[in-house]
């Protein structure tokens, strides 16, 4: 790269954090939020997960029973396309492992679906092996409505935008489908180490 | 991905700095010469990348503030004082420079003709600056798509846009409102108050009438005006929203 803008200098990290940072991020303290629509707020009471599409038979938790379920505290860093990364962040949340478990399918794919019609696509490798989770703690907390609220899905190694928010469910799916900021340009994968920003990143 | 493959790769490409606009004290535009820009729809941003001498890489996203028929491709940019990029913008870019940029990008907070309305525009600070492309765009192609403009700022000197959003404020189709949140010049006939439901009733169209509204502004300015529409009966599916800034400011 030849160019230069001439009189940036920039705010360079060469701290041992610096390669925990993806190429064209940056560390953020804040956590900033990122929405296409209005914050849903579904009752605890009315809320469930379920697992659906190419399955032997479908799945389904209340929020008691996902409560229930053996929970794990994960410490991750997370990168949004929109540029910033926020490292160490702590969560509590029921592996997809755990909600996997006995689920007989030939699904190679897996959209996530959420309150407020978002969804997001992946393989279905993707979510398993310990690389996925449903959170709903965050800090300690619950987590906050902003933020996914009361359930988000948790996918630390891919751009944030597959970490769904207001995560109802996933269907498995045998052909591949792109979500809803996949449609809108979004990369189909969006591996923030291949910086998989766009289509055809 | 069929359309992937036609629409290709957004490369990244060099625009010049031919102008400048002081917006306010803190606000910049900066009008471009981007010979290999392919266009864009109203509401979409472009990532821009710089890169120091040794280097060093920083992007950002900015929304893009002129309207897919302007001339020009203009972005407005507010200096945020603990920023890495914005600062260089605003206050180290001079006409004849040269910017890394590449877009567009998003395809969601987007508003054109065909789309249609009533449009309903709510601003806070300078996330008026996509629905500025939306009202140059509604202008340039005669849109008698009724559109609404709710834009809060804290005082009159922070409004970006003045002089243009005043005389839009004169046009057949649409309306445009102020709230000064913080300081009001004397004689202020415009709303003085953060938004809140009435304020939003009085401007908005009834849900009735099925508006589709768009909100840019920093995060707690967004969840609320998004949160008192759904209230008030909105469609939750006919509200986009465009967020920046972390919780709690």
């Amino acid at each position: 790269m030849s160019f230069v803008s001439r009189g940036f200098k920039g705010r360079r990290r060469e701290d041992a954090e610096s390669a925990r940072v993806p190429p064209g991020q940056y560390v953020t303290g804040d956590f900033p939020v990122l929405s296409a629509g209005p914050t849903p707020h579904t009752p605890l009471d009315q809320w469930d997960f379920s697992i659906v599409g190419e399955v032997d038979e479908p799945r389904r938790w209340t929020w008691e029973e996902l409560q229930a379920l053996p929970s794990e505290e994960v410490t991750v860093d997370i990168h949004c396309v929109t540029k910033w990364s926020k490292l160490d962040t702590v969560w509590r949340g029921v592996s997809i492992d755990t909600l996997l478990d006995g689920v007989e399918t030939s699904a190679e794919y897996v959209t996530a679906f959420s309150d407020g019609g978002y969804t997001t696509n992946m393989p279905l490798e993707d979510v398993r092996d310990g690389r996925a989770w449903v959170a709903f703690d965050y800090d300690d907390e619950p987590l906050d409505p902003e933020h996914g609220g009361p359930a988000r899905l948790l996918v630390p190694h891919l751009y944030f935008w597959k970490s769904a928010k207001w995560v109802r469910g996933l269907e498995l799916k045998l052909e591949d489908e792109p979500g809803f900021w996949e449609t809108y340009g979004y990369h189909n994968y969006g591996d923030p180490w291949r910086e998989q920003r766009y289509w055809g990143d | 991905m069929a359309r992937a493959a036609v629409l290709g790769r957004l490369s990244w490409q060099l625009a010049e700095v031919s102008a400048f606009v002081d917006e306010t004290t803190d606000v910049r535009s900066i009008v471009l010469e981007a010979p290999a820009w392919e266009g864009h729809r109203a509401g979409q941003h472009v990532d821009i990348r710089l890169t120091a001498e040794d280097g060093y890489q920083a992007q950002r996203s900015y929304s893009i503030a002129s309207a897919p028929e302007d001339e020009e491709l203009v972005l407005t940019v507010e200096r945020l004082d603990d920023g890495e990029v914005s600062p260089y913008l605003v206050d180290v870019l001079r006409p004849g420079d040269q910017l890394e940029l590449r877009g567009p990008v998003g395809g969601y907070f987007v508003w054109e003709e065909s789309v249609g309305g009533p449009l309903l525009l709510v601003g806070g600070g300078s996330g008026v600056v996509p629905l500025r492309a939306m009202l140059r765009h509604h202008r340039a192609v005669g849109s008698t798509v009724p559109a609404r403009l709710l834009y809060s700022v804290r005082k009159l000197d922070d409004v970006i846009y003045r002089d243009e959003l005043t005389r839009l404020d004169g046009e057949a189709s649409v309306d445009v409102h102020f709230t000064l949140t913080r300081e009001q010049p004397a004689g202020w006939e415009g709303y003085s108050r953060r938004i809140d439901r009435q304020l939003l009733e009085d401007v908005s169209w009834p849900a009735s009438e099925r508006p589709l509204t768009y909100v840019c502004g920093p995060t707690s300015f967004v969840e609320t005006a998004a949160s008192v529409l759904v209230e008030l009966g909105h469609d939750p599916a006919r509200i986009r929203t465009e967020r920046f800034g972390p919780t709690g400011t």
